[in-house]
């Protein structure tokens, strides 16, 4: 019994010291970026399963609220690219959405669980305005990086302060 | 109506090449016609008007703020948009294909179908400061 816990703490150990690194991987079509981060920082593939991306990637002229039609040449290289990078389990697990809603990686257990600490009014302060706005907190999100130390909250919410510029 | 498939032909095929903003609307002027007087001030009213189509998304301005020289920020994402006018960001209206994407997308959303090629030079003719 000792044995497996501590085998789980070193498994988990050392997946949250990967879990601040989320770069795009380096065969992304050109079109990923260009046409995923116009409107959002391109988000890292390794958060959704395979299956939820297809979805997103199957309906781009209803992209939540948004229409983000793109293409077809384009749409499969980059519905490719996802499915080819798509999350394991573990990180991508998320409650069941209602039939015609679309997957959101900020609705994963993963994502609840990496942000338990953040006051709701950081959510909703006009500076982030969606969780999906990862930029709007982590510094360095547009190069994979969601390090601890590049964390600025909006204004001084949270109780540490966090010093705009 | 005829001329408006060699035009799309043309901007398609344009892909690739650099275009100016002038390039761009002349393009989408000659699509309505070689008399269409292109209209800055109509494009001004366009730019601001809100369609009441969609709650979030309710006029161009919206997002790219009541001057188009001035950064702006997509309504729900709240990711910063760079200015849409060619004087405050030079990449603006040099590719065709990125300006007419753009414009199917904003205009299905906003004004709730395509916008005319009218409509697009009067807009590029307004964002660009009266060309
Ligand atoms: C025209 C603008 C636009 C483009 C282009 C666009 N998106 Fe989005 N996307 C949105 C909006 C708006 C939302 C909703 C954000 C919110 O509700 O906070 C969104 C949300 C998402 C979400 C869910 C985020 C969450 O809350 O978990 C995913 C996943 C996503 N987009 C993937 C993509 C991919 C992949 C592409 C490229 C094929 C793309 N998007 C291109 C506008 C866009
Ligand atoms: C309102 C601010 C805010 C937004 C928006 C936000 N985060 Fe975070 N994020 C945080 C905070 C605070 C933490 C916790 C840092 C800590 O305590 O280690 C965190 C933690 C993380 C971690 C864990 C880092 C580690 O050290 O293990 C990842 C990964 C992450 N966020 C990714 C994202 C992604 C991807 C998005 C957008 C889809 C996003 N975040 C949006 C504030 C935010
Ligand atoms: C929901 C937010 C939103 C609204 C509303 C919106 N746009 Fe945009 N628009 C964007 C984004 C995002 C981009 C691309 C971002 C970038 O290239 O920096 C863009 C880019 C454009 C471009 C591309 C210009 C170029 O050459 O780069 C045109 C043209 C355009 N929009 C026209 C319009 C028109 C016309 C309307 C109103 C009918 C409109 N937009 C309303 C978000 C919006």
């Amino acid at each position: 019994m000792k044995r497996t816990i501590l085998c789980l703490g070193l498994a988990a150990a050392s997946a949250s010291a990967l879990a601040d690194r989320l770069p795009i991987p380096a065969d992304a079509p050109p079109a990923f970026k260009a046409e995923c981060g116009s409107c959002h920082l391109p988000f890292p593939p390794a958060l959704l399963a395979a299956d939820d991306w297809r979805r997103v990637m199957g309906g781009l002229d209803k992209h939540y609220g948004d229409n983000a039609s793109l293409d077809e040449k384009s749409r499969r290289q980059i519905e490719e690219f996802l499915a080819r990078h798509a999350g394991s389990d573990r990180r991508v697990t998320r409650p069941d959405i209602k039939p015609g809603e679309l997957p959101r990686l900020t609705l994963t257990h993963w994502f609840r669980k990496k942000h338990d600490e953040v006051p709701a009014a950081a959510w909703k302060d006009k500076a982030v305005g969606s969780a999906a706005n990862c930029a709007a907190c982590h510094t360095k999100a547009e190069q994979g990086s969601f390090r601890e130390r590049e964390i600025r909250m909006p204004g001084n919410i949270g109780g540490r302060r966090h010093d705009r510029d | 109506m005829k001329p408006l498939i060699p035009f799309v032909l043309v901007a398609a095929s344009a892909t690739a090449v650099a275009g100016t903003p002038v390039q761009i609307l002349d393009a989408y002027a000659n699509a309505v016609g070689a008399a269409y007087q292109v209209s800055a001030q109509r494009g001004a009213e366009f730019y601001a008007r809100k369609f009441g189509v969609s709650a979030k998304m309710d006029s161009c301005a919206t997002c790219h703020t009541g001057k188009p020289t001035q950064a702006g920020e997509h309504v729900i994402t709240g990711k910063p948009i760079k200015p849409l006018a060619p004087a405050a960001n030079a990449d603006r209206f040099s590719d065709p294909a990125k300006v007419e994407k753009w414009f199917k997308r904003n205009c299905t959303e906003v004004v709730g179908r395509e916008c005319s090629a009218g409509e697009k030079a009067d807009f590029i003719a307004f964002v660009s400061g009266g060309l």
